[in-house]
């Protein structure tokens, strides 16, 4: 594919402006959000699965190919326990630090300085799973070695 | 004007976000999800053969990622410089302390982690997931809400 990483960096950086734009970056949003203060961000998150979901209908509806002739699809996950349990500590650190993966990067962007410190957390966890992995998730079968 | 620097709604921001999905898969064949890049950027930090890194077909596969984070980065730059009116904290002041650095270094661990071993975050399952019907998408958003509403409603009760 012609200028791939130019694309993907485009897509970066549109998709960083609308996490900064919608505020879904913002500790205080997320806070709001877990205290039910405030919709905003059942809103956001809602509309967008939506919309995603009627796109990728239609993709899947008229069978849209990529230059390989290859049916473009999401690659489909295994529903093991890791999902729940993974999930949830995840969704703690959501909740302290006030954002998930895209909005750190984001963050930093914006200059947010102390979202470095957030960012090397998440990589030391990123470490340290992929150390206990082989422990983790031995008794479930047919799971991809993540992306 | 003054509606592009104001925040933006949640009915433009909301479709726009979910657009990204179809638009990333037509115009670059992938799924949109940004946890693994910090799968990618360990890999790159920890290994001493970078070459033989770069050249291994299930990394290149995954690389993408670490070209989309710094497009984020770029595009946070962008809206905050260019898209605003002034400056916005996205963080609260006493996060800028030891303290609070320790609070985003434990919750950036458990943000780390706990995507790793869901095999993916809010944008690999809560949009790209949902919105393609995976049932392990369902129990990844499920604990999300379970692990951010208990700490939520600890915090609640003991009031800090």
């Amino acid at each position: 594919m012609k200028f791939f990483h130019l694309r993907i960096l485009l897509f970066g950086a549109l998709f960083g402006i609308l996490l900064t734009k919608s505020q879904v970056i913002s500790w205080f949003k997320i806070r709001d959000m877990f205290h039910f203060r405030e919709p905003d961000l059942y809103l956001i998150i809602g509309s967008a699965v939506a919309t995603a979901m009627l796109f990728l209908f239609l993709i899947r509806k008229f069978a849209i190919k990529d230059a390989d002739g290859r049916v473009l699809a999401v690659p489909i996950k295994n529903p093991d326990r890791g999902k729940l349990l993974g999930g949830f500590i995840f969704g703690v650190g959501w909740f302290i630090t006030g954002s998930c993966p895209g909005p750190i990067y984001a963050q930093i962007g914006t200059g947010e300085i102390m979202a470095l410190v957030t960012l090397a957390g998440a990589l030391l966890g990123a470490y340290a799973f992929s150390k206990v992995r082989p422990r983790l998730i031995k008794h479930s079968q047919g799971s991809s070695p993540g992306n | 004007m003054e509606h592009i620097l104001n925040p933006w709604p949640w009915y433009v921001s909301g479709p726009l976000i979910g657009l990204t999905v179809p638009l990333l898969l037509l115009f670059s064949g992938k799924a949109l999800g940004i946890s693994g890049s910090f799968q990618n950027l360990c890999q790159l930090a920890t290994t001493r053969d970078t070459k033989g890194l770069l050249r291994d077909a299930s990394y290149k596969k995954e690389s993408w990622k670490i070209v989309f984070a710094v497009g984020l980065i770029l595009g946070g730059f962008l809206a905050s410089r260019f898209l605003s009116l002034g400056h916005i904290a996205f963080l609260p002041m006493e996060y800028h302390s030891i303290s609070g650095a320790l609070k985003l270094l434990a919750g950036g661990v458990l943000v780390g982690f706990g995507s790793r071993y869901a095999e993916g975050c809010t944008s690999g399952h809560a949009i790209t997931g949902l919105a393609s019907l995976q049932p392990a998408s369902l129990m990844a958003v499920f604990g999300f809400f379970a692990g951010g509403l208990s700490a939520a409603g600890i915090t609640f009760l003991i009031g800090s």
